[in-house]
């Protein structure tokens, strides 16, 4: 029983760094309707720059969190100006292809300065672990922080985009750009601010993700980014409360299907129960059924 | 002019047809003369494979409209189910040839019913739900091949999905999948002329398919697909056929891929989403719905970062940016404002020298 | 027999009753009308007899068959073809294609033939595009049998659909708003053209039009929707004259 709690924490810890990632995910996608394969990868430049700074240069880890976050969210806007921008009217597939590209030179960047052998990357959280049930159960510091940031990210962005004048423009350009346009929304800048939001939101989860699992390479990025686009689908793909519940129990799923089923087969589990959940729901748990007009 | 029309799409067809086996000569040629570096003839068969996927992957994307990122899974099912099978009668068949016809077969057909069987949930998803179902259908695929073990003795076969030893095989019983370690002496069958040979097949299949009956139902249901069923054409049905012809293509690939590897093992790196995002861009690159440029494309992009190989670490920098510098150059309004001054400059100097 | 008896036909989405207690009976030959203001439930009982949706309550036959609830492409095997209010062709394949894409069903051969280019391939394409430039003929777009059908204007878009339709050899053909966006003289030939496709294909017709000139030329009875329920039905020239579509047409 303890056991199964103690997988249930780890479940939830995995599953809060997933949500952070796909609450970014979910912005983006909402707004700019494409599968942003790059943003995987803004999640390991997040790491690395915290292992330079921190690890590296030895800077206390608040300032190389904030530098990291500062760093992702230019990267996010630049990506999105020089490579995004100038496909708004393109196809779907273009844009992919170039989320591609993006991927590419982002790992293979990070491959030039850092090379392919894994980087031990030193946790950043400094609170204690908490021993509950006499010692049976240790919930990690780095568990306790992530949950709570999670938390805090999902509510704070909920309030941003409900009651901001920046977060409702969001929510109108994702309903309809043109006519968001015309009623005098700044398309631009609401995009480049998405974009801005989701990559540092990346960052963070970056940092959480490899103070959890200390190895980073310059692929580290790219598993949990389609994830965490997975969690943000079995949500409901642009629904906020949507891709939080999508991340936790894609967590929960994949620590208990590796714990009880098979560590080799974990991966497989996660996707099957994707395929369910969208066979059942073709919109995810929470997102809107919209019926094409004849 | 429709008779002109006909001929048009037959000489572009054979245009095709006959690029593939130019360059088939040339290179039998430049092997004959011992001017190709090995590298490069180890990436022959590997060429084949590439192109065979780029073109049935085309048949999904480009003429079903259907964006599949799962098409590597197929691949792995041909590869794995066409090895073991020329694993288990190596001995019995050792007429190569017929062993690795057989083989293809075999792997064709079990890659086509997998597309079948991913294909009837999958196909009622849309866009992105769809693409990101297909990757997870390919991400299960490469996993669980790489927990099966299989094991022959004298009272037959014997499956596991925990290790050798719970196969409980008898002493003189053979492993042929071991996990992760996959498969092991698969016979070297695979050659360039077979590749040449199963590419033409590949172009054979998908043109015809394309300039058919079938073809039109499925480009029709890609345009409109409510129209489409209005003048009474089964989507479910053509969609189907365009899903599982392609898997099966895809399968016929990993059974080449397969018999040109010693050990054959699923890695994200060969089966995984990677590879499919892989022949996506040749797809898209090449043009979609372009058969012909998809041969080009999975060509120079798959001998693009070999050549790039003086460069050492910056190769897949650099193949990275020409990636985004070409979608740029050919989907953004300035790229394609660009394009027509070019066009323009170019027409302009034609009509001064007339 | 009628040829299309549709009998108490409704629907409702959530709570709103789209078409409630509609009936229509067409005889064989017939040309008629279906009419109301935007919003009236015009599309919506198209969508009903082609089956893209299917009716809550009531029953539809065709030629003493009930194809009440049927799917969409069985329902055009029974013999329902349509065009679309919001035209709906087949974008990137020639007009030619399009309208060989409507002969799918009459002129079969297997997908096997195709790929092998047995004698059946080439024997059945031949009658194919023999019976594609017939139907082309006749709306003029011949001519234009190998371009992309996106490259049409917008008038020959229209009528490459009903061609399209037509192909599939339907007993009751559908006209969704057939001239919108069409200025007077085309409308003028468009009248022409679907008189001449009854004739010559007998064919029965129901049209929906917000255009009255087209409506009173050509169609020989009507039926007027308002808010989801017939305001007038019979012949044309009673039916216009009839206050009550008058007010509904001009506001009261």
């Amino acid at each position: 029983m303890i056991g199964f709690v103690s997988y249930l924490v780890n479940g939830i810890s995995l599953g809060s760094v997933y949500a952070i990632i796909a609450l970014g995910y979910t912005m983006v996608y909402g707004i700019a309707k494409m599968l942003n394969f790059a943003h995987g990868d803004v999640i390991m430049v997040g790491a690395f720059v915290v292992f330079s700074t921190v690890t590296g240069m030895g800077l206390p880890p608040v300032i190389g969190i904030l530098i990291s976050v500062v760093v992702c969210t230019v990267l996010g806007v630049v990506i999105e100006r020089v490579a995004y921008k100038p496909l708004r009217q393109a196809s779907k597939l273009a844009v992919l292809i170039t989320a591609i590209g993006v991927s590419y030179f982002l790992q293979n960047m990070a491959l030039l300065i850092y090379g392919a052998n894994t980087k031990s990357f030193t946790s950043v959280v400094t609170v204690p672990a908490i021993t509950l049930a006499d010692g049976a159960l240790v919930i990690s510091g780095e568990t306790i922080v992530t949950v709570i940031a999670c938390v805090i990210i999902m509510i704070a962005l909920s309030l941003f985009i409900k009651y901001s004048k920046s977060g409702r423009a969001m929510l109108a350009v994702s309903e309809d750009s043109g006519a968001a346009q015309l009623m005098g929304v700044n398309v631009n800048s609401t995009i480049a601010l998405t974009f801005a939001i989701g990559s540092a939101l990346a960052a963070i989860a970056g940092v959480l993700l490899c103070s959890s699992y200390p190895s980073l390479t310059p692929y580290t990025g790219s598993m949990p980014g389609i994830k965490a686009f997975v969690a943000a689908v079995f949500g409901g793909i642009g629904s906020i409360p949507g891709a939080f519940i999508g991340g936790i129990l894609l967590g929960i799923i994949e620590i208990l299907g590796r714990a009880y089923i098979s560590t080799q087969l974990s991966d497989a589990i996660v996707f099957a129960v994707l395929i369910i959940v969208l066979l059942v729901k073709p919109t995810g748990l929470l997102g809107k059924q919209i019926q094409e007009k004849v | 002019m429709k008779v002109r029309n006909f001929s048009k799409t037959t000489r572009s067809n054979l245009i095709t047809y006959g690029m593939v086996i130019v360059a088939y000569i040339i290179v039998e040629i430049f092997l004959r003369a011992g001017m190709v570096s090995s590298l490069i003839e180890g990436l022959l068969v590997p060429l084949c494979v590439y192109v065979i996927l780029a073109v049935s992957l085309n048949l999904t994307v480009g003429i079903s409209g259907e964006l599949s990122l799962g098409h590597a899974g197929f691949m792995c099912v041909g590869a794995f189910a066409g090895a073991t099978f020329s694993k288990c009668v190596e001995e019995v068949i050792t007429f190569g040839p017929l062993r690795f016809l057989l083989a293809l077969l075999i792997g064709t057909l079990c890659a086509a019913l997998f597309g079948i069987l991913v294909g009837i949930p999958v196909l009622r998803l849309k866009g992105d739900y769809l693409a990101i179902v297909t990757l997870a259908f390919g991400e299960i695929i490469k996993n669980v091949v790489n927990v099966i073990y299989l094991g022959r003795d004298s009272r037959g076969f014997h499956v596991s999905i925990k290790d050798t030893i719970s196969l409980g095989l008898e002493d003189e019983g053979e492993v042929i999948i071991k996990g992760a370690q996959g498969i092991t002496g698969t016979p070297n069958d695979s050659t360039f002329l077979w590749g040449i040979i199963l590419i033409l097949i590949t172009l054979f299949i998908v043109i015809n398919l394309i300039n058919s009956r079938t073809g039109r139902a499925i480009m029709a249901i890609r345009d409109n697909r409510i129209a489409a069923e209005s003048v009474g054409v089964s989507v479910t049905k053509y969609k189907l056929l365009a899903f599982s012809v392609s898997a099966a293509l895809a399968g016929t690939a990993g059974v080449l891929y397969a018999h040109n590897l010693s050990t054959l093992t699923a890695l994200p790196k060969n089966f995984g989403y990677n590879m499919s995002i892989t022949i996506l861009v040749f797809v898209v690159l090449g043009g979609i719905g372009n058969i012909r440029g998809s041969v080009i494309a999975a060509v120079v992009l798959t001998l693009l970062p070999e050549l790039l190989r003086g460069l050492n670490d910056y190769r897949m920098l650099i193949y990275a940016i020409i990636l985004i510098a070409t979608m740029i150059f050919t989907s953004s309004p300035g790229g394609q404002e660009i394009q027509e001054r070019i066009k323009l400059f170019f027409e302009r100097r034609k009509t001064k020298e007339a | 027999m009628a040829l299309l008896e549709v009998k108490n036909l409704g629907i409702s989405f959530g709570g709103l009753r789209a078409v409630d207690d509609f009936n229509l009976t067409i005889e064989q030959g017939e040309l008629y009308g279906l009419i109301g203001p935007n919003g009236a439930g015009k599309t919506t009982i198209f969508n009903l007899l082609t089956g893209v949706y299917k009716p809550t309550d009531g029953y539809i036959m065709l030629d003493g068959e009930n194809i009440t609830g049927k799917k969409t492409i069985e329902i055009n095997r029974h013999g329902i073809a349509r065009t679309f209010q919001n035209i709906r062709l087949f974008n990137e394949l020639t007009v030619l294609d399009n309208v060989k894409v409507g002969l799918h069903n009459h002129h079969p051969y297997s997908t096997l033939t195709g790929i092998l280019r047995l004698p059946k391939y080439y024997k059945v394409e031949k009658e194919m595009n023999e019976r594609a430039m017939e139907l082309l003929k006749v709306f003029d777009l011949d001519k234009e049998a190998n371009y992309k059908a996106s490259n049409l204007p917008y008038g020959q878009q229209r009528k490459l659909e009903i061609a399209r339709a037509l192909a599939t050899e339907p007993k009751l053909l559908l006209l969704d708003e057939p001239a919108a966006g069409m200025n007077p003289n085309e409308t003028q030939e468009l009248m022409k053209t679907i008189r001449f496709v009854r004739d010559k294909f007998h064919m029965t017709i129901l049209l929906i039009e917000h255009d009255m000139k087209l409506v009173s030329g050509i169609c020989e009875k009507l039926t007027v929707l308002n808010f989801g329920q017939i305001l007038a039905e019979g012949e044309t020239g009673t039916v216009l004259n009839d206050p009550k579509v008058i007010a509904a047409y001009l506001g009261e």
